[in-house]
């Protein structure tokens, strides 16, 4: 089978700092995988050069046997990839249940439709219950987004890139700034989601027990460069990546 | 569905209020003059909600609206001074077209620039074609402008001319409705709050700013052509910088996040200043200070004011 | 085209880019350090124009105490406008809106206090003792007022770079210029800065308008023309870069003058016209420090 995602040998600087520097690694079709890395390893600058927000310096990016260098995030977001960010980026002033059905519209392609009210969007209005009914928000679909504490706003923003429909979903840290019941709880929610959903996903993460716990693929980013790759098991076990990263941890 | 069929018949009655309302005022009026105010209230109400599709949805402060507004007028007052008042009609439908046109060439170059940039770049050509009228007296009577241009007809009736205008005034101003609660506005209200997202919703930014950017001039081109026929001039202060402000102004005063904000503000500026303009010469010192007060105290405008307040009052009702 | 005409408009052309420098590096240096855009920095400098009026024509006062005066008193009021309604929108949601609204406010306010004041008939200044004539090199005139002002202009550019370079307070603003939180860190007072700041960019833009008073006629409403000009200076420049104001100044100053000489009527148009072509090919202008922030 034919990796959904690959990258050769991805490079990225800033001035004169090299923040990913060439970076390979193919994600197979259905995989939940992880990068770790300390901070500043170059992890969200990885995923920005893979949605498009970041224009590689060298290297490929192959989306569904596609070279990606160079497209748009619009472009690249039709072909089916979407994303959700370290700090919750959703649209503050509107209600939960009209930031998750913005993306069902325009996924449906209905965003240039300027005489009917939203509401009448029978599709787009069933689909965005739905994701938030998967996402337990549904409670609270006529709220407005800045209103919601802080972990529903981070599930808020995975709920706008689920609405997409993505083959590929990329999750910058989901359970960044939580409590340890909410993570617990994302944790558990997120692997759900991988299989209703039937995605592949790729999620970055400090928090060890997600790693470990539901990723079967981890990759190590330290310091722009990609140290190591593997199944949890082997991670845990590599010299390298303990006494570099998970010294600390373990 | 009982919550919006609810509002619905809140949304039609008034509707209805308005619609009957300024309707009335030809039988009520005991003057002209009555009917040349309720004109201009109308009038600067279209032009200061099609902006505020601007400000207030989409984030984009143009200070260069009265562009625009000019253009539709001196489309249409040009064209009836050189060519005769058969061209009165056809006038409003070549300054709508130039207008949208115009918006979007001149909207390639500026909203490539965001923030202050593109205020301040809309301020300029503004001003630019402020400059122009004003400095080709020739052609376009600079800052004489050019008097006694009437529509031909029936509409020459003032009666007839303001119905004329209250139904151009009133169906626009419900398509803008229409469009500020479809996916397209609300499109446009992300756009405002977080582009970031929206590119990641795989829609371009830039191309929702450049459409919303032509309708709201094609409007503001509307509202200035329509003004022709009201005060049977034009003038070259209908593209001077303060035009822009004065819809800005409205659009506080009223509510910049109020579909009906504008209309508010208009309607309140345009009835302060007949009254105020009679006793006094300061009217930039009043609009200031009123400005000054809004944005201090007041950012969510009277129409977001007095909804915060029903809230808390209806919420104090039915909570305990 | 004769040498005598050629640097006459030279001249002319030198001067007008020193106003509109003095009030663009205002503007610029607002920006630069606090983000902020003072619409209303015309205004202070047709503040300045009719302090000067009434310090020399009014009570009588010698020229040069009464630049001095008027620099100090615009920066004053600056300082208090600042202080008292500026800083209260700081850090608001859509704070750019707002502030571009407060100070538009500004302008009108201004506008109306200053007819109260002063009426609205043209007020003029007489140019200071001794530079009422003109040089003489060869057949070329160069009237003496006008090279004052481009000294005046030079003086404040070297000041400027040695304070922007040299000093504390220079670095300070430098640094908040590209990175606004290390200001915090560094242990200084983050809005009494910005009040300085905005203190000494008005004042600069008073004392522009005292200078030119001579030049031009004094009315209300002159505040929108400058700032629009300085605006294009800027937007030209790159918004915070000083240097980049300086440089802008200059192109605008000279391609007026050259414009005025040649195509009198529309002499205007001209400035208009080199701010499109930059801004198709470079919109965040020619020397911009940092990107623009996209909307
Ligand atoms: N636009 C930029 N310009 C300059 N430097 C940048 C830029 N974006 C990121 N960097 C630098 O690149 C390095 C990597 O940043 P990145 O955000 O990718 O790290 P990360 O691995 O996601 O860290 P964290 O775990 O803290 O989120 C950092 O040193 C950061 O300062
Ligand atoms: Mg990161």
């Amino acid at each position: 089978m034919a990796p959904i995602l690959e990258l050769k040998a991805v490079d990225k600087s800033f001035g004169g700092l090299h923040v990913t520097s060439k970076v390979s690694f193919a994600v197979m079709p259905g995989e939940i995988s992880a990068i770790i890395g300390p901070n500043g390893a170059g992890k969200t600058t990885l995923f920005n050069q893979i949605t498009g927000h970041l224009r590689s310096d060298a290297g490929a990016i192959f989306f569904k046997e596609e070279n990606i260098v160079g497209r748009s995030p619009q472009q690249i977001v039709a072909r089916g990839m979407g994303r959700a960010f370290q700090i919750a980026s959703i649209f503050p002033d509107e209600t939960v249940l009209d930031n998750i059905r913005a993306a069902c519209l325009s996924r449906l392609g209905q965003t240039r439709k300027f005489w009917r009210s939203v509401v009448t969007f029978r599709q787009a209005t069933e689909d965005a219950h739905a994701i938030l009914d998967s996402l337990g928000l549904d409670s609270q679909a006529d709220r407005l987004a800045f209103e919601l504490a802080h972990g529903d706003q981070k599930l808020l923003d995975i709920g706008i890139a689920l609405a997409l429909k993505p083959a590929l979903l990329l999750l910058d840290e989901p359970t960044a700034g939580m409590s340890p019941d909410e993570r617990q709880h994302t944790r558990a929610l997120i692997k759900k989601l991988w299989k209703a959903f039937d995605l592949t996903l790729v999620f970055i993460e400090h928090d060890m027990d997600m790693v470990f716990g539901i990723a079967q693929v981890v990759r190590v980013l330290q310091q722009g460069a990609l140290l190591a790759e593997g199944t949890p098991e082997e991670i845990r076990a590599n010299k390298q990546v303990i006494t570099a990263y998970l010294g600390e941890d373990f | 569905m009982t919550k919006e069929t609810a509002m619905n018949f809140k949304a039609a009655t008034l509707w209805g209020m308005i619609v009957v309302l300024f309707a009335l005022v030809p039988v009520l009026a005991s003057s002209p003059y009555q009917i040349n105010l309720a004109s201009h209230v109308l009038i600067w109400s279209l032009f200061a909600v099609s902006f505020n599709m601007l400000w207030g949805v989409t984030g984009m402060l143009s200070l260069g609206q009265a562009l625009f507004y000019g253009l539709g007028a001196y489309s249409v007052g040009l064209l009836v001074n050189y060519l005769g008042s058969a061209w009165y009609l056809p006038g409003i439908g070549i300054g709508l077209l130039a207008a949208a046109l115009l918006a979007f060439f001149l909207g390639l170059l500026v909203i490539r620039v965001g923030g202050v940039y593109f205020t301040m770049l809309t301020l300029a050509f503004g001003q630019l074609a402020w400059q122009i009228t004003f400095k080709w007296y020739d052609f376009t009577g600079g800052d004489d402008g050019i008097q006694g241009i009437m529509p031909p007809g029936l509409l020459g009736n003032k009666t007839a001319y303001y119905y004329f205008l209250l139904v151009l005034v009133l169906v626009s101003i419900w398509i803008l409705k229409r469009m500020a609660y479809s996916p397209f506005g609300l499109i446009l209200r992300c756009v405002q709050q977080n582009p970031d997202r929206v590119r990641f919703l795989g829609r371009r930014v830039r191309r929702n700013q450049l459409r919303i950017y032509i309708i709201s001039s094609f409007f503001s081109a509307l509202a200035g052509s329509l003004m022709v026929g009201v005060d049977s001039s034009i003038h070259t202060d209908m593209l001077y910088w303060t035009t822009s402000g004065e819809v800005i102004l409205m659009s506080v005063l009223g509510g910049i996040n109020q579909f009906f904000g504008p209309f508010v503000g208009a309607v309140a500026i345009i009835l302060i200043e007949d009254y105020v303009g009679a006793y006094t010469e300061y009217w930039s010192l009043i609009i200031g200070t009123i400005m000054l007060v809004m944005v201090l105290g007041f950012p969510k405008g009277l129409v977001g004011e007095a909804r915060r307040l029903i809230m808390r009052f209806g919420r104090t009702e039915t909570g305990r | 085209m004769d040498a005598s005409f050629f640097f006459t408009q030279f001249v002319s052309g030198l001067t007008m880019a020193t106003l509109l420098f003095l009030v663009a590096s205002g503007l610029t240096l607002i920006f630069g350090v606090g983000n902020v855009f003072n619409f209303a920095h015309g205004s202070f400098y047709m503040l300045g124009a009719y302090f000067g009026y009434q310090f020399v024509t009014v009570w009588g006062n010698n020229f040069w105490l009464s630049l001095v005066l008027t620099a100090v008193c615009v920066g004053l009021v600056g300082m208090v406008v600042e202080a008292v309604f500026l800083r209260r929108i700081y850090g608001r949601a859509n704070e750019g809106g707002f502030q571009i609204l407060l100070t538009y406010s500004f302008i009108l306010i201004i506008d109306d206090l200053v007819k109260l004041i002063w009426g609205t008939e043209y007020k003029s200044l007489p140019r200071p003792q001794g530079f009422q004539g003109a040089f003489q090199a060869g057949d070329i005139y160069f009237p003496a007022y006008n090279l004052l002002i481009i000294a005046i202009g030079l003086f404040v550019v070297v000041a400027a770079w040695w304070i922007l370079s040299r000093t504390r307070a220079g670095r300070v603003a430098r640094a908040a210029a590209t990175d606004r939180e290390i200001v915090g860190v560094l242990g200084v007072n983050v809005p009494r800065t910005m009040t300085l700041v905005f203190g000494i960019a008005t004042a600069l833009g008073g004392m522009a308008g005292a200078l030119a008073a001579p030049l031009r006629t004094v009315t209300p409403g002159a505040g929108i023309e400058v700032i629009i000009d300085s605006l294009i200076v800027v937007v030209l420049g790159g918004m915070g870069n000083f240097w980049g104001a300086w440089f802008g100044a200059i192109l605008i100053g000279e391609v007026n003058a050259f414009a005025v000489a040649f195509v009198p009527k529309w002499a205007t148009l001209f400035s208009f016209l080199v701010m499109v072509i930059v801004l198709v090919f470079k919109p965040e202008g020619l020397f911009a420090t940092r990107k623009i922030r996209k909307l």
